[in-house]
Parts: structure tokens; sequence; C-alpha cells
């Protein structure tokens, strides 16, 4: 099923697009400047498209097949959401525009602002950030911000539970911060004898993420907050899994203080194969001063003769700029489209059969595969891919049989404090068919694991490609390829 | 919609769960602002919101209606149709990052091949998979080269001529380091050797933008000399298509380069998503953040890629990663690959010869118009800056009365600008469009 890379594709003089000729005299090229050669690939545009719409059937897509990858939320991505994105209102207007030019754009992000505000309880969003680590990243620098501007230096120690996911972590070390890492209890929540035992002068915030990475919604919130407030210190909310709290729990209510949104989780823009997302951050009023510049403001309301005027503006004590221009407009367009498409109701549609859907699935499996904190879960649960009756199986060979079934494999190895694990996030947009369907599948493959192990070892079997050799790419380290040595002569 | 639970679905799944009702399912939650009212409107369908954000955007002016020569960073050039037509491919949008393999080679293969290309024009070893903007791709050379050195060298030498919102964003990331800058304060338009006096055994890196900000190209010989002679990195952050005409910063012995890879074929759609190119020395591959696809074979003995060097990454390493970058731009990754791959070295060389020529003929020609001005003596790429008779923010204010958006003000981040004018021409200005910006640039500030 090798497919040639473009590189071997590659004939001399062949042309995928030419450019009109010069209308305008020939200027004097800089000759000390000139490039001697440029070592690119020359296909025509039809082996270009079909080279890259053969690689894509390689791929396992949510339009393929149920993708039930724990912590990623692959709900489908509806068809509208790029359309609107591509209208040349949207597509084709530059970011340095006067704003005079640009109110639509403007208006529009100043509508998902307050959307997302509403929708989680915080005073002011910004939708800078361009993903969710990069959310992190802003949230924490607020936290750092915060505690600069009351003097507060010696505020470096950031507590991090150990369900995490690792960008959290890396995030605040960026930040210069100190991790602390927080055990869980024995019900999957922060253990507060441990928060309690770091809470003291030095304290700069917790991040946590809730409903946690478990996919249980952690009891001990309130009171974690609480303490982590007593003793000064801020909270950041990790929203990667906001998916099952829309329309039906603020996060700003549970006492967080800053919080990103994974707009490509959430709100349905793409995963596009590992980006673009976005990865906008709310704040409670007190911190609003210090979100990245620029802001989406409204300077004048309107009225039926006049329309709204919109405006950026520089917070005061701002963090700064975390990247280039205003975030992810084209994101932010398809996001902005789903939640106006769903409403209120729809939004809270959304967490109920998210949660239902989780649960569902987690009632029909627990009696076959070992659920480490079982209670009713949220959007997600996290399983256990060994048994004592399968010594010799682990959670990859669970996933890796599931290939061959045409589904796309639950997430491995996260969160680190289960062994073996298997996170399973079935999402909304399925029906209850494809639910069963997996089901009754999971437990034939645990079935197969104590019966013939084999059949997993040797998966996937039906896939266009098996197993891989990652040893084998990490010692070798061959990242790129190249046109022949003789690709002129040959 | 997107939901299908029918009233027997939900109420089979709630007796196989053993609940009576749905809200059964968030009895953890507190009971406290739990299921909130929110002030939100209800949903509309797929026909109203077509209708409601083709409105919204018909309110914003695009080059349709507006001649622009604005650039700053973000280009208007001509977008293949086969570009999009690749991108629509749900095999690739609606796909995650690959961590199965064997059922992800379409998104791998197009991240080596990537890689590849993002190589071969950058003259460097290695590129990884991307990062989210040119912006943070600078903040990310930055911080590998505080960690090359493990935080021991506190120097970053950062020229002015860098785009004012990269350095900006070089700030903010910086804020946790221990590190400082110094260069910027130099006077506006000093030129790459100006830097060097400025480096010794403390510095950690030297970065500069080649074109610059302004749109010049320098020869970076001496200063990467410099660099190296006080064993520093040298990072040159580049303008993709201008590396269709002019050498590649391999050729200055860069040891880091960063791009702005928007100029691919990726619009403009106010300012994002675009793309953060980053290459390397080989020797430095360890040291370099972000994603990256590697070759090798399948359990059969075939060809294909995985995902490599992952013990570099934040979900293993945790806080002692060097960064905490998760993804990389997927989607607009597989943009600029169509489009590099459908230009090829010919097509990048003709498009990179056609912006040259057009702003070079705009540059002549408004340097005709009393008092506008522009450096003779300094090669430019497709941008150059102008000198105007009353301030640019004027200059510009009148174009528009005349649908013309004239350029980026230099003002706004060069105090000592005021009367500057950065001008951006591409392949989408037509001679008639630049000849209509003289011909009022004539009219309407003549005295």
């Amino acid at each position: 099923m090798t497919e040639p890379t473009i590189f071997e594709l590659s004939r001399p003089n062949r042309i995928g697009i030419r450019f009109p000729a010069p209308d305008v005299p020939l200027a004097e090229l800089p000759e000390d400047f000139l490039r001697k050669d440029l070592p690119l690939p020359e296909v025509p545009e039809n082996e270009v498209i079909r080279h890259f719409t053969n690689i894509s059937q390689l791929n396992h897509a949510v339009d393929v097949g149920y993708y039930p990858l724990g912590s990623c939320t692959m709900k489908y991505n509806p068809k509208i959401n790029e359309e609107t994105a591509r209208l040349p209102g949207f597509s084709q207007i530059h970011p340095l525009q006067p704003v005079e030019t640009v109110q639509g754009a403007l208006g529009l992000m100043h509508e998902t602002q307050q959307w997302l505000a509403e929708i989680s309880g915080f005073s002011a969003v910004s939708l800078q950030p361009a993903a969710g680590a990069h959310g992190e990243l802003t949230g924490v620098l607020i936290i750092r911000a915060y505690h600069r501007s009351r003097g507060d230096l010696n505020r470096t120690k950031m507590l991090v539970p150990d369900s995490a996911h690792g960008t959290n972590p890396a995030s605040s070390a960026m930040s210069g911060m100190e991790i602390v890492e927080l055990p869980s209890d024995e019900r999957g929540n922060i253990d507060l004898d441990a928060l309690k035992a770091e809470c003291d002068e030095t304290l700069a915030g917790i991040m946590i993420t809730n409903p946690n990475t478990l996919g249980l919604f952690d009891e001990n919130i309130l009171k974690a907050c609480q303490l982590v407030h007593e003793h000064g210190g801020l909270v950041y909310g990790d929203g990667a899994n906001m998916n099952a709290l829309l329309g039906i729990y603020r996060p700003a209510e549970m006492g967080i203080d800053v919080m990103h949104f994974n707009l490509h989780k959430t709100f349905s823009t793409p995963h596009g194969g590992g980006g673009p997302g976005s990865g906008p951050v709310g704040v409670i009023k007190e911190l609003e001063g210090f979100l990245p510049a620029p802001l989406v403001v409204m300077t004048s309301e309107g009225d039926d003769d006049n329309p709204a005027i919109y405006d950026f503006i520089i917070p005061e004590q701002t963090i700064g700029r975390t990247k280039s221009f205003h975030g992810h407009f084209g994101i932010i367009v398809r996001a902005f489209t789903y939640m106006l498409t769903l409403g209120k109701n729809g939004l809270k549609d959304v967490a109920i059969y998210a949660v239902l859907n989780a649960n569902y699935i987690q009632a029909r499996v627990k009696d076959v595969y070992h659920i480490p904190y079982e209670r009713t879960c949220m959007h997600e649960f996290v399983a256990e891919g060994k048994w004592e009756d399968a010594p010799e199986i682990r959670a990859l060979d669970v996933s890796k049989r599931l290939i061959d079934f045409g589904f796309h494999p639950p997430t491995n190895y996260f969160p680190l404090i289960v062994n073996e694990a298997l996170m399973i996030e079935p999402t909304e947009t399925e029906t209850k068919e494809t639910l069963d369907r997996f089901v009754d599948t999971l437990l034939q493959v645990a079935d197969e694991a104590k019966n013939n192990p084999e059949i997993l070892h040797n998966a996937p079997t039906k896939a266009p490609f098996g197993r891989f050799d990652e040893v084998k790419a990490a010692k070798d380290l061959i990242l790129k390829t190249q046109l022949p040595d003789d690709y002129l002569t040959s | 919609m997107y939901t299908s639970h029918t009233q027997a679905d939900r109420e089979a799944m709630l007796k196989v769960i053993g609940m009576d009702k749905v809200e059964d399912l968030f009895q953890s939650l507190p009971d406290e602002g739990k299921f909130p009212e929110l002030a939100l409107p209800e949903g509309i369908t797929e026909m109203e919101a077509l209708d409601e954000l083709s409105y919204i955007s018909s309110v914003n002016e695009t080059p349709q209606e507006l001649i622009s020569f604005l650039g700053a960073g973000a280009y208007n050039h001509y977008i293949p149709a086969a570009v999009d037509s690749i991108l629509r491919r749900s095999e690739f949008y609606t796909a995650y990052t690959p961590y199965q393999p064997e059922i992800a080679q379409g998104t791998l293969q197009a991240m080596f091949e990537y890689q590849s290309l993002i190589a071969a024009l950058t003259g460097m070893d290695v590129a990884n998979a991307s990062h989210y903007d040119g912006a943070t791709a600078v903040a990310e050379a930055v911080n590998m080269a505080y960690h090359n050195f493990r935080g021991r060298r506190k120097k970053v030498i950062l020229s002015p001529s860098v785009h004012p919102q990269y350095r900006a964003t070089i700030h903010t990331y910086m804020k946790g380091m221990d590190l400082e800058i110094v260069g910027e304060d130099l006077e506006s338009e000093a030129d790459p050797d100006q830097l060097i006096s400025l480096i010794d055994e403390q510095t950690a890196l030297v970065l500069v933008q080649y074109p610059d900000f302004f749109g010049r190209i320098f020869d970076l010989t001496k200063l990467s000399e410099a660099a190296h002679a006080e064993k520093a990195l040298f990072a040159v952050h580049i303008n993709p298509v201008a590396l269709g005409l002019i050498k590649p910063p391999s050729e200055f012995d860069a040891d880091i380069v960063t791009g702005e890879g928007q100029a691919l074929g990726i619009p403009m759609s106010f300012g994002g998503p675009y793309l953060g190119l980053f290459a390397t020395k080989k020797q430095y591959v360890r040291k370099m953040a972000g994603r990256l696809a590697g070759e090798t074979v399948d359990a059969l003995g075939q060809r294909g890629y995985v995902l490599t060097l992952n013990t570099r990454e934040q979900h293993i390493r945790r806080e002692n990663a060097t960064s905490n970058i998760c993804t990389n731009q997927g989607l607009i990754a597989l943009a600029s690959t169509v489009y590099l791959s459908l230009l090829g070295k010919n097509g990048l060389q003709d498009l990179a010869k056609l912006n040259y020529h057009k702003a070079h003929y705009a540059a002549e020609r408004i340097s005709t118009v009393p008092g506008f001005m522009v450096n003779p003596v300094q090669p430019f790429f497709n941008e150059f800056v102008i000198h105007c008779p009353i301030p640019a923010k004027e200059v510009n204010q009148i174009l528009l009365t005349h649908d013309i958006l004239g350029g980026y003000d230099l003002s706004q981040d060069y105090p000592d600008l005021s009367h500057e004018l950065l001008v951006a021409v591409t392949e989408m200005n037509s001679k008639s469009e630049i000849d209509f910006m003289v011909e009022v640039l004539e009219e309407e500030t003549h005295d």
C-alpha cells in the first residue's frame, strides 16, 4: 500500500500551475542574492491531486468511522462550518485592515467572546490563543502577572494533579513556575489533605481539569478551590473536558479563575490531523486587565438606524501578545456557526448525550473491562486493557485489534495513574447502533484476549499497514526525503 | 442535526445504566448552579445560519472591494484551486493527531513531505511539522536557544527589523525565563551588521528577519560569523516566497530558520490560522520542539511513517519538557505541502520574480511622485518602505477614500517613522492598480 512520495513523482520541467507573465517592465535582479538551485519537486496538477487523494484514503477519520478517542472529543464536524469559514468576507480579509473595513469580523469575534463568557460564567474572554496548550501558557502567565502586580513575587508554586494532561506541567514550567504534583484520592478526586499540605505563601495556584481525565466530576472541587483561594492562590481550569458541562454547569461557579476552551473539541471545529485548534481563555472580573492584547470591545451599541461599532483594545495590565494578529479567526467562525445553530438547548443536549453515551458504554463493558474508579462518569471513562487470565495482553493490543473492526482505538496509556489505560470518549454525535457495535466488539476482543491472544498480538491485519517499527524510526531518524542526486541527469 | 437519540433510545440506554432520567447522570455536581438558564438564543437552522453569517461577512471589505497593498506579515497571494480541493477531503480534516500510524498514513506521509519541502526550501537539514504561526515559531527559537545553553547564556540579540508582533510575542514567552533582550533599541532601520557589537559570550541567540520587516535583503554573512565566533546560535526568520528567488539562509550558516508560511497557499482569514515554519541543523534536532514524522517500516516491511522522538515531548517529560507544544498546524501544513507541490521549482521561481518585478515597478512609480521617496540602494523583495511628505496615517486615509488599502503605517510600532508607509505588492496587484494608486497620490498630495 506504500505510496510514492511527492519527490519520487517529480520529473524535470513538469509544472503544476502557471502564473501570468509580468505586466510591468522587468527590474534588475539582485545578482548578489540570487539562489542557485531550488530542489523542489516538479509534478503536474492532476498527479498532485491523485497523490494526496490516495494518501488521504489511508487515514481513519470521523467522517470515515467511529473515533472514540479519549480526551480528544472527536465529534462530528458540521459541514456548514466549513462553508461559513470560507465566505470571502471572512477568508479574504487582511488582519491589519482599518477596523472600519472589518466591522463584521470584529462583531463576530465580540459575539463569540460573549457566548463563551455566558456558557462558562467568566466575565471576559480572549480569542487569541491558538490551541489548548497555548491557552494554558496564556492562563498561567495571567496568574503570574496577577501575583506580581500585587508584589507577591514569591508565589511561584503551581500544583498539578497527577491525572493532568502533560501540557499542564509543561505550560507551567515554561512560565517559570515550580511544579508540585498532587496525588488523587481513592475516588479519583483531588486529595484534599495533600492539597492542604502544599498551601502556603509560595502558592501561585492549581491547574485542574474538571471533569478530570478519569472522566469524573471532582467531588472535592468546591473545597479544593476554596482552600487555594484562602491561601492566596488562583485556580486554572483546563477546559479540555467542557463538552460534559455545556449548559449543565458553569466552570466559574466551581471557583475556577481562568480557563481555556478548546474550540476544536467542544465546539466542533475539525482537528485537521493535529491542528489548527483554537484555545480562547476566559477569566473572572479581577483578571480581565491581564488578558492578552488585543481584545474586541463594542464601543457603540447601535440602534435601528446605526450598526454597533467595534474596536480592538489593549487591556491595562496585559501579559502582552501570545501570537501574531487576533487568534485563529477561521476556526472562530466555525465555532460561532456551531453555537448559533445549536443555541442554548442544543448546547445542553450536547453535554447530556455525551454523558449518556459514556455511561451507557461504561455500563455495558464494566463486567469485562475493569474500571478502576467506577462511578457515574461524565463524557468519558477510563478502563483497563489487561486481565489476570490474559497475562500477555496489554492495552495496546486491544487497541490494535479494534482497528481490524474499523474503529479508531481509545486513548492508550493516559492518564498515567491507571495501568494499561483505555480512555473512551464516545461523544454525543453517535447513534445507539454505533455504540452497541463498538461495545460488542470490545467484548469480543476481551474474549479473544483470553482465548486467542495471538490475534491481538498480530493485529491489525485488516488495515492498510501492520504495526510499525517505532524503534527503527527513532534510531535511523529519517526525517525528510529529497530529489535524487542524479535528478537532472537521469 | 448532529445528535440522533430518540425517546426510545434514551429510555433503553438509561435502563442499562440503571437510571430513570438523564438529570440523574449529573448527581455528583453541586446543586447550586446546576442546569443554569443561559442568556443565549435558541438554535437556528443551517439555512438561517448561512444567511446570518453571509450578512456578517458582507460587512467586511475584501480585496474584491479594496485594492490592497497591505502586507506586514500577511500577504494576498493567489491560492490554486487544487489546494482547497485537497483540504476539503474529510479524511484529512476530520482526523486527529496520528497516534495510530496503521490508520493515519495519509496524515503522516503529508507531514513527512511537508518536512521535506520546508527543508528543501530553507536549505536546512531538518524541519519540524510546524508551529502555530511565524510569531510563535520565533518564540520557540528563543526557547530552544535558551535551553541549548541550559539557561546559562542570558542574552538574546533581537533586530529591531524583526516583525514588531513577533518581538512582542517573544517578550511574552520569555517572561518565565531569566533572559535579557537587546538590540531592539537600535535605530529602527539599523542594518544587521550594527548588531555585531552587541554579541558576547553571554549571547545565546542572534535573531534577524530576511527579507526584514521593511522588506530589505541584507547579506548576513558577517553577522552569522560574529555570532558563531562567540558560539551563539544564529536564527533567521524568512518569507518562504522570497526563497524562490534569493539565497536560502543556510548559505549564511543559519542554525535555526523560522518563517511565516501563510504566503504558501493559506488564506489571509483575518490573521489565522497561519503556519509557523521551523527548521534547524541536524545536531539540534533533539532540542527542537514540535511534532516530527519519521520514516520506518511496518510488520510487512512496507515503508511508512510514525511520529518520532516523542520522548522530547510534554506527554512523556511533563514539566521537564522544554516546550509545551502539543499539536502542529496539521491541515495548514498540508495546504502549504500541496501548494509547494503544485508550484514546484519553476512555479515558485516564477512567482517570486513576478512579486519582485511588480514591487519594483510600484516603488519606482511611487518615487516619481513629488515628496515620496524609496531607499534606492538596499535590495528588497516584494515589500518596501516609502517616505511620505505627510504622516503615513494621512496617506492611508486619503487612499482609503479611493478604496485603496495603502500599506502599513509604521508609526504604530516605530514612533520615529511617522511618515513611513510599508507597501507590499504581490502577483495579485495588476499594473493598473499600481498606476491608479500613483495617480491618486499625485492628485491628492499635491500642494
